[in-house]
């Protein structure tokens, strides 16, 4: 036995290391994963047993205007959220200066991203909140209401969004923070002695050195994107009239709410394709670069 | 550098450029300041629809008491507590095995494993939600912490991993070598070798989980459903449906939930920066 083991030990050393992880993220991540496919082609309540059913949650889902509401909601999120890279870069731009204070100033700008989520939900519920909250204090001090925008359903989801960027460009910033500080000096010198400046300079010469840390940004803040739940589940539940929902909040209302475990298994199955464009296009980028190594 | 500094000697440029600057901070923290200022109101004020007015009294002191005497936080706080540390250390401690794994030993299906790591820490939570929760009744913990526990520990050892994988393959590799050439087993190395010098990383990597893990609101909801078993996120979220319109004590309540990472993170900003962009894979 020992005489195993000694001769062994190379392989079973690292096997026993990588096991315990790999068995739990393989248990509860990817089989939880896989399963939920398998659960989106029966019928189920969650308690009694499973009823085969083919593909009719997936034809059901496509005949149910909510589902498109939702989606239709998912593009807003996707389209808005694509200002948070260009923000963030302009707040790393404003405070990548040496001056006295600004390291504090930097960590202030960071902090809504440590925040939980549920707590930037209710201070925005608190910032939108009519009559009372900022938005209408600073309404009212032109003169002006503050529209309604959480019980509006036109406006609703625009609001929600406007609040979860508010950590999104905090992320992006931090991520073009280290961006700029890995800029080449050679690049830059030699542009300055070409009497490239600020939009010039920004242009052709800085933006292109940023362009591994722009696509992490992109691809990050897509699927973040894709996967608001909390600001919705806390703002406003996905109402009114379910007019603020989106894929991730309809399938866990249609579980969780309803009992509908096939149904939500195929609105989650859905979602799951959308972003595996994304997720792929990130993890292709990321083991080329691996490869390459 | 980019934007080209502004020169030492220009002191009134750079005086100027500061006050934009923090300028733009206000607005940028206004919410917070907000949720702040109205976390000191009293009830009466907040009644009579006094917000922005002169308060009649300072009510912070009261509120923050409030918070804890007359709703669960103190049963929610401990709850995320008793959540997130134990998830926080057998993170690292499976992350380091599996990361020196990845990153040291060439074996066939290297590059897939971690590239389900990696991808499983980007799937939507939904996609997992059914049969985890059922799992977590057929091992009849549903409801409880070690529930959470669980679940946290396996889907953050996913980025973990990537993450102590990245930082062990750029340690020098002679240092790996000379102990191999001295006969030390893979343990011998991991505890000689590996475990010194991945200090630094273990530190960024603590903070960015035990931030992930305390904010989480997702599945906070779907595995708990007692008070008594309720991390603060879920924990203010039920505060918000009761104290509907209470709000200096939901106020209060948001900034008690907030403080933990908070300060966490102005403690050990250097270390939460370098993690982030470092592992830049965590959105």
């Amino acid at each position: 036995m020992m005489d195993f083991w000694k001769h062994n030990r190379s392989w079973l050393w690292p096997t026993l290391f990588i096991c315990p992880a790999v068995i739990l993220f393989g248990v509860v991540i990817v089989w939880s994963s896989l399963q939920s496919l398998w659960i989106s082609l029966h019928q189920w309540d969650g308690l009694g047993p499973k009823v085969w059913v083919g593909l009719s949650n997936y034809r059901e889902l496509f005949q149910d205007p909510q589902f498109f509401v939702a989606l239709k909601n998912n593009v807003i999120w996707l389209v808005l959220f694509m200002l948070a890279p260009p923000l963030g870069l302009a707040i790393a731009l404003l405070v990548n200066q040496k001056i006295q204070g600004m390291r504090i100033a930097k960590s202030l700008f960071f902090t809504p991203l440590v925040l939980a989520s549920v707590a930037v939900g209710v201070v925005f519920t608190w910032v939108y909140t009519p009559r009372f909250g900022l938005l209408a204090l600073v309404y009212s001090a032109f003169g002006a209401e503050a529209p309604a925008l959480l019980s509006n359903p036109d406006l609703v989801t625009f609001a929600v969004v406007g609040a979860a960027l508010w950590p999104q460009i905090a992320f992006c910033m931090i991520l073009y923070l280290a961006g700029l500080n890995n800029l080449s000096e050679e690049l830059i010198g030699a542009g300055r002695v070409d009497g490239a400046r600020g939009w010039d300079m920004l242009r052709h010469v800085v933006l292109p050195q940023l362009k591994e840390v722009t696509f992490i940004a992109i691809a990050i803040t897509a699927i973040g994107a894709l996967r608001s739940f909390d600001m919705i589940s806390v703002m406003t539940q996905g109402g009114p009239f379910g007019s603020s929902s989106v894929l991730a909040y309809e399938m866990y209302e249609q579980s969780i709410f309803s009992y509908r475990f096939g149904y939500g298994a195929a609105i989650a199955a859905v979602l799951f394709v959308i972003m595996l464009v994304f997720i792929g296009w990130y993890l292709s980028r990321i083991m080329r670069a691996e490869e390459l190594r | 550098m980019y934007p080209r500094p502004i020169p030492e000697t220009a002191r009134r440029s750079r005086f100027l450029y500061g006050a934009l600057v923090w300028f733009i901070l206000l607005l940028w923290l206004a919410p917070l300041f907000a949720i702040f200022l109205t976390s000191a109101r009293t009830a009466e004020d907040i009644a009579a629809g006094n917000l922005w007015g002169r308060p009649s009294e300072i009510g912070l002191v009261d509120n923050y008491i409030g918070v804890f005497q007359l709703t669960p936080m103190a049963s929610y706080y401990w709850n995320s507590i008793l959540m997130t540390i134990p998830s926080v250390i057998l993170v690292l401690i499976l992350s380091t095995f599996a990361g020196y794994v990845l990153s040291k030993f060439r074996f066939p299906g290297n590059m897939v494993l971690f590239g389900i790591f990696i991808g499983g820490n980007f799937l939507p939570a939904q996609i997992m939600m059914i049969p985890v929760r059922n799992l977590m009744v057929n091992l009849g913990i549903y409801d409880t912490v070690l529930a959470l526990v669980i679940f946290h520990v396996a889907f953050q050892t996913g980025f973990a991993t990537l993450f102590m994988r990245n930082f062990i393959a750029a340690l020098p590799r002679e240092l790996f070598e000379a102990a191999r050439a001295e006969g030390a087993s893979p343990l011998q190395i991991f505890v000689h070798v590996v475990l010194p010098l991945v200090r630094p990383a273990l530190a960024a990597l603590a903070i960015l989980i035990f931030t992930f893990i305390w904010n989480d609101y997702f599945w906070a909801v779907v595995l708990t459903v007692s008070d008594s078993v309720k991390p603060v996120t879920a924990g203010l979220a039920s505060l918000r449906g009761q104290y509907y319109s209470a709000w200096n004590l939901l106020s209060a309540a948001t900034v008690v939930v907030a403080i933990p990472p908070v300060v966490l993170f102005f403690f050990m900003q250097r270390h939460f920066v370098s993690g982030l962009t470092m592992g830049a894979v965590k959105g």
